[in-house]
């Protein structure tokens, strides 16, 4: 579990700080950002005079008459985080922006190097602070959601009890309203307790979106921890006959780009859930960010987080020309399916809910779904993933793989076998790759079958990437009534399938 | 029956045997799903009807032959109770793999499981054996959600059976030759196909059998799904001939 632990960096207030940096307003004033007619943040100044987040506009300057209120701005929020995250990035490599206001950065490698999370805390702090200007709070846990409310709370939380920090927290912290309110409304008024109801009940009983709430009130990481990269093809690029330096025209790139690649992902039931954005300009400058999300990228999604972006580096960097190509690059994707039902139509949101029922029923690895992959043996082309898994190939199916077979058996086994010659002596593959004898009978499970014809063997390099690669072959054997194909491992044949 | 009975059954998408003709306007709208050619001409509506129970024997890969077309077609599939199945195999027949979902162990009391299923799944394929009643309450159940339940292996209350009489392939020329082309003779039987069973010979793998790269795009079969059963009996026959032994 080590590579999972992250730290979060948070600024506290971050519309708030955006809007008064942009307008120039002083720290002593109370400022409040509101959406419409809510309030969606507030300062520590306005806070002391009672404002609160969620508060209406109109009560909350009756509670504080010289409230400041400016409206809520995501482009500005993002526009103005750009500089913190590439303050954080100078200390820790490989920074993600969860929303302006926060970002994740993997902790091993910072830790290692500073020595101690608690000094990672403190330096980050000092060097955004020294860079920005800007207040942040440093946590660090073992999920995404765990680290971000210990950056609520400054803190810490040592290795492998994050479950235990999260225990005592009240359910509200889970960003889910609906979900919230029917916990509380059955007496579940903690993380902990809402974690020890066993997941197949929480799956049956709140449907599937609780499931990922139910990981995060665990301190599991929000899908299962995956290191698999997306296939570079995956990516969508453009190159600018004008280069882009002007926001609006940096809007409508960010839109064409988005759908692209929304389209890409979509036609092979994907999602996105972070978002590498990468720019390059006339001049030959790189600028990279991820950004991750909580939950697949919608289209509009993309493009909000693409805009963002080029609002940041067009207005913050000192860009000496305009952008001249753009690529979004899916950093993680996951299964559309069982995500986001919006991506399939109507029938297939039937077959989606009729398998999360049978998941609810049996446990997540009670349905498993098929993804053919790279290799060569009918198993290893095949993995099977639990319903709702990314679903993307391990090994490159593209690759050529000799002793692939035409043919795989329509039902596979693993049985011990015998494989002898007309002596009734066993039968063994050569380092040549020749068989020492004619195949006359085949034993499994002690039945005796006369062998009529055989082929083969061909070579299996099972284990190709692992340091001792081991000998086996495959050899497939007719009988009268029946083919089967077997596989001599450890000098032993086994019956690896049978073609009925 | 009488009249008004029928009459009340047709209403609930019921209909007599003698009205099961194999139609296109049926696969059209839906009512069908496809089958490849050869066995189109063994199901007395030309493909899957929803609603039905098919039982399969003999046969892993006539199982999942029955799949492809469907799959191929946007349908979803689920096979329980079968933990050995062949997914690659399936592929090489053209099933949609992404369309596919298995259920190897559905535990001690599978009822609830393959009735969940054939609430939302196009064809499910149940591979345990099951007691009589509730083997007639889950056909009970396909009929009334529009599903196919395809039995793998004897079923008390199948409208159509299909049994693998023989599984054939190439002959392997020791060491020279691998297995490249499987022909599966079938007969059909049951007491919804009207009549006297009829025989079929399905051929694979005459063709060279290409796989979808990623777990992305359908995979295609080898006839189009709108062979009639003349001209597919016709190629099996010549098939046969050409490289086969004599079925």
């Amino acid at each position: 579990m080590k590579d999972t632990r992250l730290i979060a960096v948070w600024s506290p207030d971050w519309p708030v700080v955006a809007a008064c940096t942009a307008t120039g307003t002083a720290a002593h004033v109370p400022v409040a950002v509101v959406d419409g007619n809510e309030v969606v943040s507030a300062s520590a100044v306005a806070r002391r005079e009672g404002i609160r987040r969620a508060m209406r506009k109109r009560a909350a300057q009756a509670v504080c008459p010289e409230l400041v209120t400016f409206e809520h701005d995501p482009q500005r929020d993002a526009r103005y985080f750009e500089p913190v995250a590439e303050a954080v990035e100078e200390l820790a490599p490989g920074v993600e922006v969860v929303q302006p206001g926060l970002v994740a950065v993997p902790a091993q490698g910072p830790v290692t190097y500073f020595g101690s999370a608690e000094q990672v805390a403190e330096c980050i702090v000092d060097h955004v602070a020294a860079r920005t200007g800007t207040e942040v709070q440093v946590g660090l846990a073992d999920s995404l959601f765990a680290a971000t409310k210990a950056a609520h709370r400054g803190v810490v939380v040592p290795q492998g009890r994050t479950a235990e920090f999260l225990g005592p927290l009240g359910v509200h912290e889970l960003d889910a309203p609906e979900l919230v309110d029917l916990l509380r409304r059955l007496g579940l008024k903690t993380l902990g307790a809402f974690a020890e109801i066993p997941e197949k009940s929480v799956t049956t009983r709140f449907g599937g979106p609780a499931t990922r709430q139910h990981r995060l009130a665990r301190g599991l990481p929000e899908r299962p921890l995956d290191k698999r990269r997306p296939a570079p093809e995956l990516a969508v690029a453009e190159t600018f006959d004008e280069p882009v330096g002007r926001i609006d025209s940096a809007a409508f790139a960010a839109k064409v780009l988005s759908e692209r690649l929304h389209e890409n992902l979509s036609a092979r039931g994907l999602a996105c859930t972070r978002l590498g954005i990468h720019a390059r300009t006339e001049n030959g400058e790189e600028l990279h960010r991820v950004w991750r999300a909580a939950e697949p990228l919608t289209p509009r999604g993309i493009a909000d987080r693409v805009r963002w972006q080029l609002d940041g580096w067009l207005t913050r960097e000192r860009l000496t020309s305009g952008i001249r190509t753009l690529t979004l690059e899916p950093a993680e994707v996951v299964d559309g399916t069982a995500l986001q039902l919006g991506l399939w139509g109507h029938d297939d949101e039937r077959a989606v809910r009729a398998l999360l029922h049978v998941q609810g029923l049996l446990g997540p690895d009670g349905v498993l779904t098929p993804v053919l992959d790279g290799g060569r043996g009918p198993k290893e082309r095949v993995r099977l993933v639990p319903w709702g898994d990314e679903r993307t190939p391990v090994r490159n199916p593209d690759h050529p793989w000799p002793g692939r077979l035409t043919r795989s058996p329509a039902t596979l086994a693993d049985d011990p076998a015998e494989l002898e010659d007309e002596n009734g002596v066993d039968v063994g593959v050569t380092g040549r790759l020749e068989l020492t004898a004619r195949p006359k009978k085949l034993v499994v499970r002690g039945r005796a079958r006369e062998i009529t014809a055989w082929a083969g063997p061909w070579p299996v390099d099972e284990r190709w990437w692992a340091p001792d690669p081991h000998r086996a072959a495959r050899v497939q054997v007719q009988t009268n009534e029946q083919a089967f194909l077997l596989v001599r491992r450890d000098q032993r044949w086994f019956l690896e399938g049978v073609y009925d | 029956m009488s009249r008004s009975a029928t009459a009340s059954l047709a209403a609930l998408g019921v209909n007599p045997a003698s009205e099961l003709t194999s139609t296109t306007t049926d696969q059209a709208t839906g009512r069908v799903l496809p089958v490849r050619g050869e066995l189109a001409g063994l199901l007395p509506w030309g493909g899957l009807r929803r609603g039905s129970t098919v039982s399969v024997g003999g046969s892993t890969s006539l199982l999942l032959a029955l799949l492809a077309d469907a799959t191929a077609d946007g349908r979803w599939a689920a096979v329980v109770g079968l933990p050995g199945v062949g997914v690659l195999a399936a592929a090489e027949l053209g099933v949609s793999v992404q369309r596919l979902a298995l259920v190897p162990q559905p535990g001690s009391d599978p009822g609830p499981v393959i009735a969940a299923l054939l609430d939302g799944i196009d064809l499910v394929a149940v591979a345990c054996p099951l007691p009589p009643s509730l083997a007639r309450r889950l056909t009970a159940r396909a009929r009334q959600r529009r599903a196919v339940l395809i039995a793998f292996g004897p079923w008390p209350s199948a409208d159509v059976e299909l049994t693998a009489e023989s599984v054939r392939w190439n002959s392997l020329d020791d060491g020279a030759e691998t297995l490249r082309r499987q022909e599966i003779s079938v007969r059909s039987g049951g007491r919804g196909s009207a009549g006297e069973p009829r025989r079929v010979l399905l051929s694979f793998g005459a063709e060279e059998i290409e796989l979808p790269l990623v777990a992305g795009g359908p995979a295609g079969s080898d006839e189009p799904a709108d062979a009639g059963p003349d001209r597919a009996d016709e190629l099996a026959t010549r098939r046969a001939t050409t490289w086969g032994r004599p079925a």
